[in-house]
């Protein structure tokens, strides 16, 4: 099961791939000739699913962008335009804002699956981190969408979200200027979200590539989480993931399709259907689902912080907030310097196996506390879990990979025969 | 080995999430009050709306409820979906007036409704509107049922929620009190009343039927797409099922040889 060689028959296929090599191109990543792993299990599946769901995300939302007005007055009324009168309008628009939920979901497992088995260590450090560089490109991306049906969510959840930029010190109101276009959420700002919603997706397409050249460079990490010995531990892509990634795919849609068709603003919030009114702000203003352990982390510190015995604030609540939750996503970057255990995955690391686990209970917390009112013992759960993720990662990491014995690794994939067991 | 569970707890993370989602709207309107839950022929994934309290619930809106609120969202025309034939559709459009093109002078006109005009709003806008009901905003009802957490069964329980306030309640001046309204004081007056219109088809005008029935209406109005919405979901279903099941067994095929090899081995 080695490297096939791309030889075409095809006449055709010959004299194009002469003059332009797609052919082998197309044969080296995704066709017979890319070796994989012949061991990966389902949670494999989810870059593949993350990538149909950008394909869906950027064609459903070419086209409501055909039929969408991006103007304070008039973008509310085009959406119901778009429910209403365009043919199929209103799937266009559930597709699109459901696909936005359904990206953050497999993008989520995506991520953890990557943390379960230490895909981001060497060699996939560069793999990782453009991994993290999409998700943050997501955010944005997801973020400036919420704001174009201009409900009531859109626009308080983006003056909200803009005002933390206020936050930094000097140049805070400077930066709020530019990002508003104006003194405060209003047509300018709706108009260039528009602008940079069209755009960044095509970017997140741009740094996919290159996540999947790093992936081609050293090949898929797997459950085992130990190198590929020879080509008796490997497959070829095709037809064996092909086949593979199809069935996640019929299924993913089926679980997409249920709620595009039954439950379609279940994980949407009442409030967007009320158009803005700067006039009147909402009791309760919450983000999209997939920002709530964020926003729980954002608004983690009530206090400022000042030099110690004195009054001097050196950092505010809020800009204390601001770069927890920026921190939140950045450590991401670090994380193969922060694990120095050699053994990839969790299967044979017993202490990192229990603080993952403790990891997930943890951002489910403060997922919860996020999409809740600031109140009771909430912002201290809120505050003790935003400790935690951070305790995780810069803490019981680097500290665990260092005193954990891990357990025996298999001899390799095809033979699963324990070394140096008994 | 740890795979199972595993892959368990990573499915409840991600329905843990998903729940999550639902959470954050049952909390946006302030403290839960339990509303009254009835059974919706439009809910579930093969609802469909019942033609006659559709055009029940419209005659409700239009004979009671249009005193306030607008329909903006919604034109003439769409009253076919609800059953009604063009020439009745024609006909209701035509007891209203509606703005005109300018005349030969440059002045304003009025003409009679067409089956493409929109519902005119009762009120020219939000100024005329508070002015007219004590300062409170009667809000268009196009998206009401998507608007308010709870979806119809609010719509209907707020509709039927007027009931005696408790003794020690204060209320303010002007406002109602209504069991299921954020914070219980309300600036629309008990709107319904028995025999508030009078059915063609003989049904009996009991509060509650008139509730329910303007519930079925604006709920159409809301979602005027749930028919077609469940006919193609059960469709798309159906053939993503088959679909589902025959590549599942292509990859068992394509890995038929792999899995027998390690089986041997
Ligand atoms: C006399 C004027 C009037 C009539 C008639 C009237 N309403 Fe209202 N309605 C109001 C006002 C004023 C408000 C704003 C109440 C407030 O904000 O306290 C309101 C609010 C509402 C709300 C929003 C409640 C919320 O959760 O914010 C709904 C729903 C509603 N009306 C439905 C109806 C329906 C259905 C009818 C017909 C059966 C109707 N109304 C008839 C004046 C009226
Ligand atoms: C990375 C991929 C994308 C993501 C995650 C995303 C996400 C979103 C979200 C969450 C919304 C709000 C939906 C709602 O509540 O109504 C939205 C709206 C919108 N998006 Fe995108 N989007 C993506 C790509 C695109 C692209 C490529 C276009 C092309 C122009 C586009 C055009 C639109 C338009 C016109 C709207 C407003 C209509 C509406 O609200 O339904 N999107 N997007």
């Amino acid at each position: 099961m080695s490297e096939s060689k791309f030889q075409p028959k095809s006449k055709i296929v010959q004299w194009i791939e002469y003059r332009l090599p797609i052919f082998s191109l197309m044969h080296a990543a995704v066709g017979p000739g890319y070796p994989t792993p012949k061991n990966l299990n389902y949670w494999w599946n989810f870059g593949s699913l993350a990538g149909l769901v950008l394909v869906v995300q950027i064609i459903t939302g070419i086209v409501l962008a055909m039929h969408y007005t991006p103007t304070a007055d008039l973008a509310f009324a085009s959406v119901e335009h778009i429910m209403r009168d365009v043919n199929y309008g209103w799937l266009l628009r559930y597709v699109h804002a459901n696909g936005g939920s359904m990206f953050f979901i497999v993008v989520y497992i995506h991520i953890f699956r990557g943390l379960y088995y230490g895909s981001y260590k060497a060699p996939r450090e560069l793999l990782w981190m453009l991994g993290v560089v999409i998700l943050l490109l997501m955010m944005a991306t997801a973020f400036m969408g919420y704001v174009l049906p201009w409900g009531q969510m859109s626009f308080w959840g983006a003056t909200v979200i803009t005002s933390m930029f206020g936050a930094i010190p000097f140049i805070g109101d400077a930066i709020l200027a530019f990002l508003w276009g104006d003194f405060a959420v209003g047509n300018a700002t709706l108009n260039r979200f528009f602008s940079l919603h069209y755009l960044l997706p095509f970017v997140i397409v741009g740094v996919v590539i290159l996540h999947m050249w790093a992936l081609h460079q050293h090949g898929s990490n797997n459950p085992l989480g130990i190198d590929t010995k020879g080509p008796q531990d490997k497959v070829p892509f095709h037809p064996y993931y092909t086949a593979k990634d199809a069935f996640g795919v019929t299924v993913f849609i089926m679980f997409f399709a249920a709620m595009v068709f039954y439950e379609p603003n279940l994980l949407g919030h009442p409030d967007n259907y009320i158009p803005a009114d700067r006039l009147s702000t909402p009791g309760h203003i919450v983000p999209e689902w997939y920002y709530l352990p964020f926003y729980a982390i954002l608004r983690a510190i009530t206090f400022d912080i000042s030099i110690p015995g004195t009054n001097i604030v050196i950092i505010t609540a809020k800009l204390a907030g601001v770069i927890l939750m920026l921190g939140s996503i950045l450590v991401l970057f670090l994380l193969p310097w922060l694990d120095f255990s050699k053994v990839r995955s969790a299967t044979f690391r017993p202490l990192y196996k229990q603080i993952y686990w403790l990891l997930v209970i943890d951002v489910i917390v403060l997922g919860y506390v996020g999409a809740q009112k600031p109140e009771g013992i909430l912002p201290t759960v809120g505050l003790i879990a935003t400790a935690y993720y951070f305790i995780h990662f810069l803490v019981l990491m680097p500290i665990i990979s260092k005193v954990e014995k891990p357990k025996p690794l298999p001899e390799s994939i095809s033979n699963p025969v324990i070394k140096a067991a008994e | 080995m740890t795979m199972n569970s595993a892959r368990k707890a990573m499915i409840v993370a991600a329905f843990a999430g998903l729940s999550l989602g639902q959470s954050v709207s049952a909390i946006a309107s302030g403290e839960a009050v339990a509303l009254k839950e009835h059974d919706w022929t439009f809910a579930g994934p093969m609802g469909t709306y019942d033609r006659a309290a559709q055009q029940r619930g419209f005659q409700v809106y239009k004979e009671v409820c249009s005193a306030c609120h607008g329909l903006k969202y919604i034109a003439f025309r769409n009253l076919t979906e609800i059953g009604l034939t063009e020439d009745e559709v024609k006909a209701i459009a035509a007891e209203y007036t509606v703005a005109g093109d300018v005349d030969e002078y440059g002045d304003p006109t009025e003409r009679p409704g067409r089956t493409e005009d929109y519902l005119p709003s009762p009120f020219p806008n939000a100024n005329a509107a508070r002015f007219s009901n004590n300062g409170a905003l009667p809000p268009d009802l196009s998206l009401i049922t998507k608007a308010r957490v709870g979806g119809p069964n609010y719509l209907y329980s707020l509709l039927t929620g007027y009931v005696d306030q408790p003794d020690d309640f204060d209320l303010g001046e002007g406002l109602t009190y209504n069991a299921y309204f954020p914070g219980h004081q309300i600036a629309m007056a008990m709107p319904l009343f028995e025999d508030a219109v009078e059915y063609a088809d003989g049904t009996p005008a009991t509060v509650e039927q008139l509730a329910e029935d303007v519930t079925v209406f604006l709920n159409w109005a809301a979602e005027p797409e749930l028919e077609a919405r469940h006919e193609l979901g059960l469709r798309v279903m159906l053939f993503m099922l088959a679909l589902t099941i025959l590549v599942y067994f292509s990859n068992k095929k394509v890995w038929a040889d792999i899995k027998k090899k390690k089986d041997d081995a």
